[in-house]
């Protein structure tokens, strides 16, 4: 399958009163064409300045691109122009955002707003980019799209205005959508029609997703791939399958069996993972994970582990990969 | 048989919003024996939370009654209610909201301790909150600090400290853990159940999580729009739904398994959950429901014993 998108060592950082936080240290990861990618972890991770340096909607400063390269379809660009740019997003790159309230206009009708972006990409008329935007609403499945389209956003509940986000996204065929936490503000069962929504649309338009999310249950019927973040890095990546079928990273273990399952037994204890990620004002020399770790030893504190191939899709950093960690599995001081 | 702790009877909590009467909580009725968790799950805008502040009066109720070792707390009186409070305490969902930002650690702990007198010096009182935060995972350090120094499940461990500053036997938990990362929500969810434990603590834990609500809670209430839908122990509820509200809902949730993910039959629903404002009459559910019949919008049903300890409103229970 054709890449259309690689990563390649991306390091962002904010500079601060304070000093500089690296927020993103040196990630790597493709995606293909028509392929569903979930990019998992907690708060601060770095997974959604990740998604915002793709689309480069950074504010810079304090933002600012330490190294690296985003090749989008075989063109990096980090070195794009704003003018460049501005033709990629939307056009070949969507966004849609965690909040549809915020990210919709609340003086602008719905329809305008649509418009403005089908005028402005695809150079159509008043009258057709209308006609295309009822049918843009009508695939996001928004009821009576005729009478709706000159509504305000206060007028649709939030799965609806989540619909128009998704219809936004799509007025341009993009190759590559990025979701980021897209049904966090919504309920379980509205969750369920926009995430359905979304596999249809990709499965029309052979579109890629980046899907940002901190829900497991979202990613296994979601991603083929998983991407698994922590302070910054990429701690493990593989298919779906291989991530929760074999996780390898002590991290990506701990994460899933913190969260309560409809299916497990009530007897059986939750496991947390004590204390929190670590400061990125000062990112610690050896894995950041260490403090939390339960398995952590000493060669972790001082140096990050290198990547290790468990299959030809799936990787982990870790120490307890290296031979000489076998002992450590097994119980002994090592 | 034992005695609930709590009986909640035809619970109702109306607002008047201009366009006519909102009714946020509509007639729900339930127990709550010691010890146990009871659990309150619904979408946005179902009630739940109304009904959780409605239960320990921080809402005036519109009607019902509700008994609290046998004495029914809606008929006290300012002062009779003030002790009475002592009893029933609450956790927020918002750890940055609901802690002063002036205020230090130590004056939002015994902040309920002041109001109710309990200490006779300040050695007293220090030694309380100390005691306090070390039950929850904190320790002197923290006393002198203010929220803006902690993190959100820290303030959350703040908040619960407060909450069992005067020994409740009843906490309301709303949402406590929404609003924090999945591996800190373990953390916090571990700590309320060592507590319940240790100090015997009612809980009623009110969250929109279904999977979370199912690990903790020993009985589940499921609130659709105001009313109660369906009641049952949480293994029961989460193995034979009889609603098919509480079908679709959990049906809904995504399971972090791919297998069983890529295999499981989804109920979708149509449409969004409608206005509680001026209500019509009938079931709550009707307009989304696939098996409704001309009944269910005609007379709302009974919240009726369908099975043993397993409550169900609903006309065709027996049929679905």
């Amino acid at each position: 399958m054709e890449k259309i998108l690689e990563v390649k060592d991306l390091a962002v950082s904010f500079k601060t009163f304070f000093g500089e936080v690296e927020a993103v240290r040196g990630i790597s990861f493709d995606v293909h064409r028509k392929e569903t990618i979930a990019i998992v972890g907690e708060s601060g991770c770095g997974k959604s300045v990740t998604a915002n340096s793709i689309m480069q909607l950074l504010p810079m400063p304090p933002a600012f691109f330490k190294g690296g390269q985003i090749l989008f379809n075989g063109e990096d660009i980090v070195q794009k122009s704003e003018k460049e740019m501005q033709h990629i997003r939307g056009n070949q790159i969507a966004m849609v955002f965690q909040d549809p309230m915020t990210s919709l206009n609340p003086t602008m009708k719905i329809g305008k707003q649509i418009v403005e972006g089908l005028m402005k990409h695809q150079k159509l008329s008043q009258s057709d980019a209308r006609n295309k935007a009822i049918e843009m609403l009508n695939l996001v499945a928004v009821p009576q799209p005729e009478k709706r389209i000159d509504q305000y956003p206060h007028e649709f509940s939030g799965g609806m205005r989540q619909r128009v986000m998704i219809a936004l996204a799509m007025v341009s065929n993009p190759q590559l959508l990025i979701a980021d936490e897209p049904t966090t503000a919504l309920d379980v069962t509205v969750q369920a029609q926009i995430l359905e929504l979304m596999k249809n649309i990709q499965d029309k338009m052979d579109m890629s997703i980046i899907l940002i999310t901190h829900d497991l249950g979202i990613v296994a019927d979601m991603s083929d791939k998983v991407i698994v973040m922590y302070a910054g890095q990429i701690m493990e990546q593989g298919q779906t399958d291989e991530i929760f079928k074999s996780p390898s990273h002590p991290y990506t273990k701990k994460l899933l069996a913190s969260v309560p399952r409809l299916d497990m037994n009530r007897s059986e204890s939750l496991h947390s993972i004590e204390g929190t990620p670590p400061d990125l004002y000062i990112p610690p020399k050896g894995c950041p994970f260490y403090d939390r770790c339960e398995d952590a030893m000493k060669i972790c504190k001082d140096y990050m582990p290198d990547i290790d191939n468990h299959t030809n899709t799936h990787y982990s950093r870790c120490w307890l990969n290296h031979p000489m960690a076998k002992s450590k599995a097994e119980g002994s001081e090592a | 048989m034992v005695e609930p702790l709590i009986s909640a009877r035809n619970i109702k909590k109306y607002f008047d919003v201009g366009e006519g009467v909102l009714k946020a909580v509509d007639g729900i009725s339930f127990d709550i024996y010691e010890g146990e968790t009871f659990g309150l799950v619904g979408e946005s805008g179902c009630g739940k939370s109304t009904a959780g502040r409605t239960i320990i009066r921080l809402y005036d109720p519109t009607d019902g009654e509700l008994y609290f070792n046998g004495k029914n707390i809606y008929e006290l009186s300012r002062h009779e209610m003030q002790e009475a409070r002592r009893n029933f305490q609450m956790i927020f969902q918002d750890p940055y909201a609901s802690l002063n930002p002036r205020m230090t650690v130590e004056e939002i702990v015994a902040e309920p301790l002041d109001i109710h007198g309990i200490y006779k010096n300040h050695k007293e009182r220090y030694e309380r909150v100390i005691e306090l935060l070390e039950l929850v995972g904190l320790n002197d350090e923290h006393a002198m600090r203010f929220p803006h120094e902690f993190s959100g499940g820290q303030r959350q461990r703040i908040g619960i400290a407060r909450a069992l500053a005067l020994n409740p036997k009843f906490i309301v938990c709303d949402e406590p853990i929404s609003a924090l990362d999945v591996s800190i929500q373990a953390q916090v969810v571990n700590l309320l159940k060592e507590l319940q434990k240790e100090l015997g603590l009612t809980y009623m834990f009110i969250a929109h999580d279904l999977s979370m609500v199912r690990y903790i809670s020993d009985r589940v209430g499921v609130m659709y729009l105001g009313h109660m839908m369906e009641l049952a122990q949480s293994e029961e509820l989460y193995i034979n739904p009889i609603h098919p509200y509480t079908r679709a809902l959990l049906s809904a949730i995504p399971i972090p398994d791919p297998e069983i993910q890529r295999n499981r039959q989804r109920i979708m629903l149509e449409g969004d959950v409608p206005s509680p404002i001026n209500p019509k009459p009938g079931c709550r559910f009707v307009d989304r429901c696939s098996y409704a019949v001309p009944k269910c919008r005609e007379t709302t049903p009974e919240f009726e014993e369908i099975k043993p300890k397993h409550f169900v409103a609903c006309h065709r229970a027996r049929e679905i």
